[in-house]
């Protein structure tokens, strides 16, 4: 059948489309809604006081990790621990009752399966490839790594999910990030996503879908695919994907809230058409050299602010954008930092690796295998590995990760979002640096006054044991501890 | 919702670029269950500066904000709208909005009107001692001095505004279609209906 060819996003968007209006707005179909509790107190709220209900709470999964604190969560009999923060104490409260009274099912604090609700999607086979899935959290976008169109929302149009299963959208406009080529050795998928919006800008994706295409997502885990996927936002588009293969298929296969039997079949059929048309035509097109791709670090407080781990600080003045030159010099006051100063001479306080874009396992992993037989520096005041969910947890557990972490002199805690926001009480001091494996380093993030430098998992790792940020490829291969 | 149609009156001045929503509302300030009083919280790291321009005398209850490029970045936080609306803002210009940010402004009933950048840099000029009126209706920015800046705005989003439409109410009447779809799915993609329970299992 001869149908004008489609980019993978529009065929997503085509086969949810409900009904479509003369100005092009579309009523969309939602398959999956994930809640926490930050962004769904007032929707609940509002649903309640409009005499609505949810109208597929089956297709909904509620978790909370915003602000849960990382510290644990039960004491030694078993009994659980109260959250001192009485804010954060009432916003679970909330989500607590609001999950079972809308028929909602729920994840609780406690669950092994509890996590940032972006990592426990795709862990729970819950979010699918070519479904259209929604959380009210812009990192939504991560979910893209399998193969879904996935984006944030408000709250207004959480509880437009929850009341209706749909939202009225707009299609956006769709963007080809193409990367050619292989990535070096010791660069990560982070430091490709770093570098992809320094060379898009921040608001290089707005308007936009991207789709990342090329050899490289092909090779990539889709661990990794997903952290790609989750900073599309910080390149200002709403989603990011890329095409599911069979990698995605293995990864999600005989997980808890995946098809099975027949269904499964079914699904891999229809997902192995899920990719854009050869003649597809992208609105716009970027095209990185792999081989350009350094460590890549930010220096500033904007995402695009980034630079490759041997440079140094730009000088505003470099910028041709007066306004881009008044916000670096901004940052750079925020940040305590010389235009010229080299970014490996720049020592850091704090450590933080976590965050719903660099804390799965092979994140851990890769943290690990830095730090093995090696302890953080002096000036490191406080480093903290926070898994992605209790199953990463485990997974390290079983694999001796968090000895070697607690070892290095890191502390091993809950699952979460902690310093990612710093909702809970893990936050960055004022005035001090952390080398955080999260995805914004805007003013006041990590805490009020703290600065943040993006790295990926490994560059955090290096960060830790020579306390300021470094080369991970310049460190001297680890001892031979027993493996 | 309140119906939205000409806004008249001071303007803040902020011009900065990039404000994302942390610095419209810090994520300390969302650990609410409800939608008022976040207008203290807004804009808190700007306003420790003794010279910033929400605390200037004459910009008290100001209905307007102008911006620079990418307002409302970061993250879907719909407390940056609600944020504003506590300080009494519903409008923002800029040359350029986040996605997000402008779809929830828009369902709390704040216009985001878009306008090149030599348009803004004027406007700013302006705001600083004279009123500027947005009238939705003829979709115009207009000042005290012959100024008329002409902005686009989606004709579903302005319908909406001008009639104080709820965007939930309207999907509702729509459910027959919605039902239609849901059986279609679910002969299609089956898959996606009904995944496994976690409190079934
Ligand atoms: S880890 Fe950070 S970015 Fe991810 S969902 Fe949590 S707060 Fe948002």
């Amino acid at each position: 059948m001869a149908s004008k060819p489609r980019t993978l996003y529009e065929k997503i968007w085509d086969a949810h489309v409900v009904e479509r209006r003369d100005d092009g707005t579309c009523i969309l179909y939602i398959d999956r809604h994930l809640v926490h509790e930050v962004t769904s107190p007032q929707a609940f709220e509002a649903l309640r006081l409009a005499g609505r209900k949810v109208r597929r709470p089956d297709l909904t999964l509620a978790v909370p990790d915003h602000n849960l604190p990382t510290t644990p969560r039960i004491d030694a009999a078993g009994n659980r621990l109260p959250i001192e923060d009485p804010q954060s104490a009432a916003q679970l409260a909330a989500l607590e009752a609001n999950a079972p009274a809308f028929g909602i099912d729920y994840i609780d604090a406690v669950a092994p399966e509890q996590g940032i609700v972006h990592v426990v999607g795709p862990e729970q086979g819950f979010s699918l490839p070519g479904a259209t899935i929604v959380c009210g959290d812009s990192h939504t976008a991560a979910h893209g790594g399998i193969g879904a169109l996935a984006f944030g929302i408000g709250t207004s149009e959480v509880e437009h999910v929850l009341a209706t299963q749909t939202l009225q959208l707009r299609p956006s406009k769709s963007m080809e990030v193409r990367v050619e080529g292989e990535l070096g050795p010791g660069v990560t998928p982070k430091d490709l996503i770093l570098h992809i919006i320094g060379v898009i800008g921040t608001a290089g994706g707005t308007g936009h879908v991207i789709e990342y295409r090329g050899a490289v997502f092909e090779r990539m885990s889709v661990e990794g695919r997903l952290t790609v996927c989750n900073m599309s936002i910080e390149g200002g588009a709403r989603a990011g994907l890329i095409a599911p293969d069979e990698a995605v298929f293995t990864y999600l296969k005989g997980r808890p809230y995946a098809p099975r039997g027949e269904a499964w079949d079914k699904a891999v059929a229809w997902w192995k058409t899920l990719h854009s048309d050869p003649d597809a035509v992208f609105d716009k097109t970027v095209v990185i050299d792999a081989a350009d791709v350094e460590p890549t670090v930010s220096w500033g407080t904007s995402p695009e602010d980034v630079v490759a781990v041997g440079g140094n600080v730009p000088a505003p003045e470099s910028f041709a954008d007066p306004s881009k030159q008044s916000a670096a010099r901004k940052s750079l006051d925020y940040m305590g930092l010389e235009p010229g100063q080299r970014i490996e001479n720049i020592a850091i306080e704090n450590v933080f690796i976590g965050s719903c874009t660099n804390s799965r396992i092979e994140d851990l992993r890769a943290a690990a295998d830095v730090l093995k037989g090696r302890t953080k520096a002096a000036n490191v005041r406080w480093a903290i590995v926070v898994p992605g969910s209790g199953l990463v947890k485990r997974q390290a557990e079983a694999e001796g990760l968090d000895r070697i972490f607690t070892a290095a002199g890191f502390e091993w805690r809950e699952p979460g979002c902690s310093a990612c926001l710093a909702m809970n009480p893990d936050k960055v001091p004022p005035g001090e640096r952390c080398a955080s494996t999260s995805n914004r380093n805007f003013v006041g993030r990590q805490g009020p006054g703290a600065r943040t430098h993006l790295v990926s998992p490994a560059m955090a790792a290096a960060a830790a044991v020579t306390g300021r940020l470094a080369d991970v490829r310049t460190l001297a291969p680890c001892q031979a501890v027993d493996a | 919702m309140d119906k939205v149609s000409t806004i008249e009156g001071r303007a803040i001045p902020l011009g900065l670029k990039n404000v994302d929503t942390d610095v419209i509302i810090p994520a300390h300030w969302l650990k609410t269950v409800s939608r008022e009083g976040l207008g203290r919280g807004a804009f808190e790291t700007i306003r420790e500066a003794p010279s910033n321009p929400f605390d200037v005398e004459d910009f008290a209850g100001a209905p307007i904000l102008i911006a620079g490029d990418n307002f409302g970045c970061g993250s879907s936080r719909e407390h940056a709208a609600w944020a504003l609306l506590d300080l009494g803002i519903t409008a923002v210009i800029a040359p350029s909005f986040s996605d997000i940010f402008s779809g929830n402004a828009f369902k709390n009933g704040i216009l985001t009107v878009e306008l090149p950048q030599d348009q803004v840099d004027r406007l700013l000029e302006i705001a600083a001692d004279h009123p500027i009126t947005i009238d939705l209706e003829n979709q115009t920015v207009t000042t005290p001095f012959q100024d008329r800046f002409a902005f686009e705005v989606d004709p579903f989003r302005k319908h909406c505004l001008l009639e104080g439409l709820d965007e939930i109410g309207l999907t509702l009447e729509r459910s027959a279609a919605i039902e239609t779809h849901e059986q279609q799915r679910a002969q299609a993609l089956p898959w996606l209906d009904a995944p496994q329970r976690r409190d079934a299992a």
